[in-house]
């Protein structure tokens, strides 16, 4: 009876123990790759194109225009789930089995370089070339690796500062403009000030945007050597935690995503809130909004002058495995063309790649925050550019979160910052 | 690990099959033997496919080393002897110690949160579970509804059960609410921690009700009566009748319910993403396993084969000891 009981006990103890061990699955593929690099280059055909969820209303119109142009070499939407992780782990996993179906791919610009390393994607050079005249700088540095050109960037993306223009007469350049003008808030009750804080990539983007705008720096300029162990970046962090105790950033904004953030602002309950285009149309439009026609938006405040943005966007890239890759950098040049990105950026709120695109009268008018949107991504910094991002970026969320929070002082922060960065890049 | 099924399939008597184990089995003769074999060796097979495999290339990989890069480029890492156990058991990243920020600093931190979780949660629904037993099993009208409706939270999905408390836990939500409070629930290490707790106790303490009231089944109603009748109170029949024969039920309850929090992931990872606190207060070694494998998979593999070894031993533990003394005390136990 004894054994018995150990024994389906044991067998019981596995079935539910396995799926665990069962994780560590995969793993293999990489190296120098790629024979894959130099295969199909010249073969047109159907191809799919793979993206997060679509939630704007530009792509569907885009991709049934190019069907339309190219009857035989139709492009295919497949959505990913709307999660940024789900969206990278669901890359690396078809890129792994080197499936076939996975043409051309949107690449979030944090994942190109170890997507690069890994071998994922075919290097855009010789016929596979593109055109960057016209391109913003910063956009096409952001698909680059090792100098080369790994994706075509196909939309931007920049943080802006947005205020009650009811409130506030002159948008403050400065960090110390703004949290003087938390007298404001105060009188009128409301919080003063919020960004995106919660331990997420949206803390790595804020927390380098406080970093970067007070002259500190995360990593030189190879993309991986830390940087960020200096006094500017301590003060730079110093400002937010400072925020945080005089309870000029609400206590709650430890919790903001984007979307929490976004909805105190339209409640009307925010005078300041860091956040992404996106939210201009909606606190324009929505009718829970309680802003409408009472806000505006200017650049990032730094230290002593306008700060400097976190860069965001898309990439564009082509996988090495696809079979019809002609037909693959015709649709990415299609796509970053001025006609496509007026489109985008008029149906979808996506930024543009092309500066002349955001000059365009028709969509300024529509669109009013344009020019502020080219000031913040002209002068928008990196985040670093390394294959290991995803433990970089987790050296920068940890230690900033400790800080903000008040268990470590600035200082710690980016002294332990500079230490993670250093062992996370180098494999460790 | 289960050598064992072939002889315990065969439903023999105990007392005739104990002799014949001592002697190893080998009173079948052969050409029973065979097809004994024969028999069980589908399930074996497939056994091995889904059980032995995994684990034994989890173990081959953690072995070795994550890709790196080299000119630009990721190669295989090749063989790493122990330095990804080093890298979670040391907290050793390379040749220096691993800095706040990395997943390897985080890990002894995580398994102290693990079994924090396991003796609460699993206490908490100990109790509670033993009470819900107690009164499903008494006679009364509505009993069938209040079965029913105590099982509602275990057919619950996990991942919508984590979004339900979610919600009610948010800042803006019903619990702050309630009570005038202005809690950051998912902000706090303490309140997260809270948060988690309830939300798996709420789901999971009709699991242990229904396991404790299977046993509670079992005792017949004869042995209260004479217990009675020898002038025994009810708090005597409770601690000398209910509790030693129900044990056995209630140690396999026990048993499923650390395992299954040893290895708790989406509660947490829904609630708080493992965040709360300095921002990894309520990581779970599930939740740490699943981030490393952004990092590298062999890594991971390294940590999930700890994983492993820590929930196997703890259930050998129970087995061992809790387990072992069931038996001795419960005669004619069933499982």
């Amino acid at each position: 009876m004894r054994h018995l009981r150990t024994a389906t006990s044991l067998v019981a103890l596995s079935l539910v123990t396995v799926p665990l061990a069962a994780c560590g699955g995969g793993g293999g593929g990489g190296g120098t790759s790629n024979d894959a690099f130099k295969q199909h280059l010249t073969d047109r055909g159907p191809i799919t194109y793979v993206q997060g969820k679509v939630n704007d209303n530009a792509t569907h119109a885009i991709i049934a225009q190019w069907n339309k142009l190219h009857p035989d070499e139709k492009v295919t939407l497949k959505e990913q789930t709307d999660e940024a992780d789900q969206q990278h782990d669901d890359l690396v996993r078809n890129f792994d089995a080197k499936n076939a179906d996975y043409d051309v791919v949107s690449v979030d610009l944090v994942w190109t370089a170890e997507f690069a390393a890994k071998g994922y994607l075919q290097p855009l050079t010789g016929d596979l070339a593109i055109d960057t005249d016209g391109l913003l700088d910063s956009a096409v540095k952001g698909a680059q690796y090792n100098g080369t050109q790994y994706a075509a960037p196909t939309t931007s993306d920049g943080g802006m500062l947005y205020y009650r223009k009811d409130l506030v007469k002159t948008p403050p350049t400065t960090w110390k403009e703004l949290f003087d003008d938390c007298k404001i808030a105060k009188q009128a009750h409301i919080d003063c000030y919020a960004g995106q804080f919660n331990k997420y990539e949206g803390l790595t983007v804020n927390a380098s945007e406080a970093i970067n705008g007070a002259g500190g720096s995360i990593v030189d300029k190879d993309g991986k050597t830390p940087t960020v162990d200096s006094p500017e970046a301590a003060a730079g962090l110093q400002v937010l935690v400072d925020g945080f105790k005089n309870g000029d950033i609400p206590k709650s904004a430890i919790t903001y995503t984007e979307e929490e953030g976004r909805s105190a602002f339209e409640s009307g309950k925010l005078l300041f809130l860091r956040n992404w285009p996106y939210v201009y149309g909606l606190a324009a439009s929505e009718a829970s909004s309680k802003v409408k026609g009472k806000f505006d938006v200017a650049p990032l405040p730094g230290l002593d002058g306008v700060g400097a943005s976190t860069l965001g966007g898309h990439n564009t890239a082509i996988s090495a495995y696809s079979d019809n890759k002609a037909t693959a950098i015709d649709f990415v040049k299609f796509l970053q063309s001025a006609d496509i990105q007026k489109e985008y950026m008029e149906k979808g709120s996506l930024a543009p790649i092309r500066a002349e695109v955001y000059k365009d009268p028709a969509l300024v008018k529509k669109y009013p925050y344009l020019p502020t949107l080219l000031t913040s991504i002209e002068n928008a910094v990196a985040r670093p550019i390394t294959p290991y991002y995803q433990a970089v970026t987790k050296a920068i969320q940890d230690n900033a979160y400790a800080a903000l929070k008040g268990s470590k002082t600035s200082k710690e922060a980016v002294k332990d910052m500079a230490a993670a960065i250093q062992a996370a890049s180098s494999g460790q | 690990m289960n050598d064992n099924a072939p002889g315990s399939v065969a439903t023999a008597p105990a007392r005739r099959r104990l002799p014949r184990r001592r002697a190893g089995g080998s009173s079948l003769d052969p050409h029973e033997k065979r097809r004994a074999l024969l028999l069980v060796s589908p399930a074996m097979i497939a056994l091995a496919i889904v059980i032995g495999y995994p684990v034994v290339r989890a173990i081959w990989m953690s072995f070795q080393a994550d890709q790196h890069v080299e000119n630009g480029f990721f190669v295989q890492g090749g063989f790493a002897g122990l330095d990804n156990y080093k890298h979670w058991l040391l907290q050793r990243c390379g040749d220096v110690a691993c800095p706040p920020g990395s997943t390897g600093s985080s890990f002894w931190e995580v398994v102290g949160i693990t079994l924090f979780f396991t003796v609460v949660t699993v206490s908490i629904e100990l109790v509670l579970g033993f009470w819900f037993a107690m009164i499903m099993n008494g006679k009364f009208r509505g009993r069938g509804l209040v079965r029913a409706a105590v099982l509602i939270p275990w057919a619950i999905p996990t991942a919508v059960t984590a979004k339900l408390w979610y919600f009610i836990f948010s800042y803006d939500g019903i619990v702050n609410h309630l009570f005038g409070a202005h809690v950051i629930w998912f902000g706090d290490k303490w309140a997260a921690r809270s948060a988690i707790i309830v939300s798996d106790v709420w789901k999971t303490t009709p699991f242990m009700a229904l396991l404790i009231l299977a046993g509670l089944q079992l005792i017949s109603d004869d042995v209260y009566e004479a217990a009675k009748v020898d002038g025994a109170s009810a708090v005597q029949r409770f601690w000398s009748i209910t509790v030693p024969l129900v044990k056995p039920a209630v140690v396999v309850a026990l048993l499923f319910r650390t395992l299954d929090v040893l290895r708790m992931y989406d509660l947490p990872q829904i609630m708080t993403g493992g965040g709360a606190g300095d921002g990894n207060d309520t990581t779970t070694l599930s939740i740490l396993v699943i981030n490393e494998t952004r990092n590298g998979f062999n890594s991971a593999a390294a940590l999930s084969t700890i994983t492993f070894l820590i929930v196997f031993g703890v259930a050998f533990l129970f087995i061992k000891f809790l387990g072992a003394s069931a038996t001795g005390a419960e005669p004619k136990a069933k499982r």
